[in-house]
């Protein structure tokens, strides 16, 4: 019970967080374009920019964990998935999502 | 005189029947004129016939109401009613549900008013003092006024994908405890709602709140319940 709290809470949370990130991802996508786009004025902006990197894993990680958490609420009413090993196989996903995003914003990281 | 097509879903399939079309009717005159007239053995359930008792609902053309307090010429179309049990729960026999799982979700909600001064029931020894006009009364009182009709709870999606929810009648229920200065069970009642059995559920679409005949807001009462505990597990 408790957990299934604090799953709702964190659900909450990141979509709080999301909606900033969304936010200013919109924005940058804007500023981005003008001009045109390319990979060396994208790698340019990103590599070794430490905020950068902080924003796009904090993006990455509460989309994962914001995803999952709505998935699993869904999964559980449409399909009967409930207990503890299909709550252990959501949190999988959410981590593995995050960790794409966030191995994405390393590489240019260190591009 | 113009006729009324009645389908009625009993237990053994649908049967149709047709009655008086009347200027004045609601969909109990109906009912109980086909009992009367027609068919003996056909299960409904009513007591007060003006919207006090809570036990009448049935669904109409696909809505839950109370029969009693619904005019034919309001919902009927084409000249026809198709009436069902309530949904989400166990069916008696014909129109007639079983409301026990219902109630017994009440009780898990913890719905039981708990006197703070005497915690075992007991009568309290004074009279507590709670101006009607004071904000967590007129909380209170927002959602005291539920009779157990179990039309919101007929109207959940939430209830049919999950059998276990508790719904929003008992989840209304304990939100008017937690707001009532006299009530001494708010910690217990607070874990007793939360998670995936109890408010957490719901996707606050508000169909509860649409339905109810007593225009409470059970959807906003769960919404209360979630933010109590919010903040509980940040601040605890
Ligand atoms: C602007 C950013 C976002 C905001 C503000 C937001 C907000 C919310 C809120 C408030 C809920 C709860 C709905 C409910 O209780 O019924 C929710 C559910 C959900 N969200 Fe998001 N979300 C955002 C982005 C995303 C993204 C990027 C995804 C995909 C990865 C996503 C997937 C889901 C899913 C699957 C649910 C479950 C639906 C449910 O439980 O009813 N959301 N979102
Ligand atoms: S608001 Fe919540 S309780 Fe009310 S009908 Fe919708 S899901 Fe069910
Ligand atoms: S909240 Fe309204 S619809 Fe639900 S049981 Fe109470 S009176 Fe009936
Ligand atoms: S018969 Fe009592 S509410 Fe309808």
């Amino acid at each position: 019970m408790r957990g299934q709290v604090h799953l709702w809470a964190a659900q909450r949370i990141t979509a709080f967080v999301l909606a900033a990130a969304v936010f200013v991802h919109l924005a940058t996508i804007m500023l981005a374009v003008r001009g045109g786009l390319s990979a060396a004025e994208i790698v340019a902006r990103l590599s070794g920019a430490e905020g950068w990197l902080a924003f796009y894993a904090v993006f990455a990680l509460a989309a994962g964990i914001h995803g999952a958490i709505g998935m699993r609420n869904i999964a559980g009413e449409w399909l009967g998935w409930r207990g503890r090993g299909f709550d252990a196989l959501w949190l999988g996903i959410g981590l593995v999502t995050a960790a794409f995003g966030i191995r994405a914003a390393w590489g240019l990281y260190h591009a | 005189m113009a006729q009324l097509k009645v389908r009625i879903q009993r237990s053994d399939g649908i049967a149709e029947y047709a009655v008086a079309a009347r200027e004045n009717q609601t969909v109990l005159d109906v009912v109980t004129e086909i009992q009367r007239e027609q068919q003996p053995d056909l299960a409904y359930r009513f007591a007060c016939r003006v919207g006090m008792c809570g036990s009448c609902a049935m669904e109409v053309n696909g809505v839950a109401r109370w029969t009693c307090r619904t005019h034919v010429r309001k919902v009927a179309e084409d000249g026809t009613l198709t009436l069902r049990p309530l949904a989400n729960l166990p069916v008696i026999r014909d129109l007639a549900t079983d409301m026990k799982p219902f109630f017994d979700k009440w009780a898990r909600a913890r719905g039981q008013f708990q006197p703070k001064d005497a915690p075992n029931g007991a009568v309290p020894v004074e009279f507590a003092v709670v101006p009607p006009s004071s904000p967590k009364r007129q909380e209170a009182d927002a959602g005291i006024e539920c009779i157990g009709c179990g039309v919101c709870y007929a109207s959940c999606d939430v209830v049919s994908w999950n059998p276990d929810y508790l719904g929003p009648a008992a989840l209304n229920r304990a939100w008017t405890l937690v707001n009532d200065v006299r009530d001494g069970g708010r910690r217990e009642r607070l874990d007793a709602v939360a998670g995936d059995a109890g408010c957490h559920s719901c996707h606050s679409t508000q169909g509860c709140t649409e339905r109810c005949p007593k225009n409470l807001d059970p959807s906003s009462a769960i919404a209360g319940l979630k933010r109590s505990i919010f903040w509980g597990v940040l601040a605890p």
